[in-house]
């Protein structure tokens, strides 16, 4: 074993040592931290899971094409065909007026008064659905500009607004659970800075004298790093624990309630990708506040020739 | 080995310890350093181990001049300087092999070597038999000694002592002193800060005198 790697496995299991020799202190900081990564993890899961919905519902906008009265079907039939060809265009389907009436007398329960009218008082449609690549709010704006400049058509309606809505109040989320992690996360750096703080303190003794016959800086701050870096990282697992028995609490409830609203929205669980994203933050973090402090906390310590 | 040339310490509080302090310390060398409480003995070991700078004056210790040791050089220095406290400074958490073997660890002496180290250290100092225990299931003596222990471990050119022999009964004092001449003996520095005039005396070593922070005798190598 190199003696880089010796120094760095000796650091750890010392800090480890310490942590386990000390269960109930170390088991409240890990709570904390966990706590504090639990709730931006959870909601940023949430968020994940609602954009999974709104993405699938951003790609199934539909444009509704009605013609004028007096424009005949193969004339419709002769546009639909064009829109076929065209790359930005997935899908186009043909709604006669026929077929309009039918549906509307079966739908309506006014079969009877339809009947009594003279002349079919509904219009020739093409509904299309754009390609995915073309679902963006300016390419959507384009093709309707350019469909109801056709002479033959009445009015397109685009039946996008509320995908438009949930995808601003999701953006709105993201921030939002930005911002709460960004504090929560400067909350775990406060924390564990401040226990390596108060750690350094109650070990002056013996930083005193590892100073005294020569160790380096390094040397003294590494157990120090290491034991900021398993709190995050234990907080981060405790943290992995609390979401995956969150997620698991809530699935049926949120998937009953999503049901209810016609919905196929299913709370996200989380995955190896999430428990590794979690685990760098969460070590990243307690390095950050044991760096911070224990950089702080031995510059300015100096050692005493008494004791 | 060991220079001050007209050296001088003051405190923050204006308490002058040191004034205008000049003597030379040979390598291989044992040399007892002599003085009432306060007259200076504990300031200058600080400035040999380069926990305090001098206020005036040059002080060379090891061919170095550690006005101009970069802060970053002060940890390897310190390495090749062994020190013994009157109170020992043990870490009480720690076997007996952790507190010697400490020296070794911090300066990353592979781990055979390092066992074999600390067993000689401790068969010379006569406590092979307690390196498992706790320093405070040892008697005073025997912590002393761990501390001796853990200063000659890495085999220092230059010991550093302060009062090592102010808890200990006349008897281990001498055999304490012994031990210090044998590491004079196999090449090493030993520079001993002491108020036990009779031992000073008994050993028949070159005395540094400081009273009220001044030299009073002793300044000059033979």
């Amino acid at each position: 074993m190199s003696g880089w790697l010796a120094r760095h496995l000796q650091a750890l299991l010392f800090a480890l040592g310490r942590l386990v020799r000390a269960p109930w202190a170390t088991g409240f900081t890990v709570a904390v931290i966990a706590i504090a990564l639990t709730l931006p993890a959870g909601f940023a899961l949430l968020v994940e899971s609602a954009s999974r919905v709104s993405d699938q519902a951003a790609t199934a906008i539909d444009l509704s094409v009605y013609f004028k009265l007096e424009t005949p079907l193969p004339e419709v039939q002769q546009r639909a065909a064009q829109l076929r060809t065209r790359p930005e265009v997935s899908t186009v389907q043909v709604i006669t007026a026929e077929q309009a009436l039918r549906q509307l007398q079966q739908d309506s329960g006014l079969a009877a008064a339809l009947a009594a009218l003279g002349d079919n008082p509904l219009p020739q449609v093409i509904s299309l659905r754009p390609s995915a690549s073309a679902s963006g709010p300016a390419a959507i704006d384009a093709l309707r500009r350019e469909l109801a400049a056709w002479p033959q058509v009445e009015v397109v309606q685009v039946d996008g607004d509320w995908t438009r809505r949930l995808t601003a109040i999701l953006a709105l989320l993201r921030r939002l659970a930005l911002t709460v992690g960004g504090l929560l996360a400067l909350g775990v750096v406060a924390v564990v800075g401040n226990i390596i703080r108060l750690e350094i303190h109650s070990r002056r003794a013996e930083i005193d004298i590892t100073q005294l016959v020569g160790g380096s800086p390094a040397f003294i701050r590494r157990p120090f790093l290491y034991t900021g870096a398993l709190y995050g990282g234990l907080g981060a697992v405790l943290a992995m624990l609390l979401l995956t028995f969150g997620s698991l609490l809530l699935a049926t409830p949120v998937s009953q309630l999503a049901v209810s609203y016609g919905s196929h929205f299913a709370l996200a669980a989380p995955g190896w990708r999430e428990f590794a994203a979690l685990l760098a933050a969460g070590v990243l973090l307690g390095l950050t506040g044991a760096w911070i402090a224990a950089s702080r906390q031995l510059a300015a310590l100096h050692p005493r020739f008494e004791s | 080995m060991i220079r001050f040339d007209r050296v001088s310490k003051r405190y923050a509080s204006g308490r002058e310890a040191l004034s205008g302090v000049s003597f030379e310390i040979a390598a291989g060398e044992m040399v007892f350093l002599t003085g009432r409480s306060g007259a200076g003995k504990s300031s200058v070991l600080r400035l040999i181990a380069l926990l305090q700078h001098p206020s005036r004056g040059q002080v060379q210790v090891l061919g170095k001049d550690l006005s101009k040791l970069p802060q970053s050089h002060i940890p390897a220095f310190r390495r090749q300087l062994g020190m013994v406290f009157q109170d020992h400074r043990l870490l009480i958490d720690r076997s007996v092999f952790d507190n010697v073997a400490l020296p070794l660890v911090v300066a990353h002496t592979p781990l055979a070597d390092l066992d074999k180290r600390v067993r000689a250290a401790l068969d010379q100092v006569g406590l092979l038999d307690r390196i498992q225990a706790r320093p405070l299931e040892l008697s005073v003596g025997e912590q002393q000694r761990v501390g001796i222990a853990r200063a000659i471990v890495g085999r220092p050119p230059l010991l550093v002592a302060d009062e090592p022999t102010g808890n200990l009964d006349p008897q281990l004092s001498r055999e304490i002193m012994a031990l210090f001449g044998r590491l004079r003996d196999a090449g090493a520095t030993v520079v001993v800060a002491s108020h036990d005039m009779a031992l000073v005396r008994e050993s028949g070593l070159r005395q540094i005198q400081l009273v009220d922070g001044r030299l009073a005798d002793g300044g000059v190598a033979p």
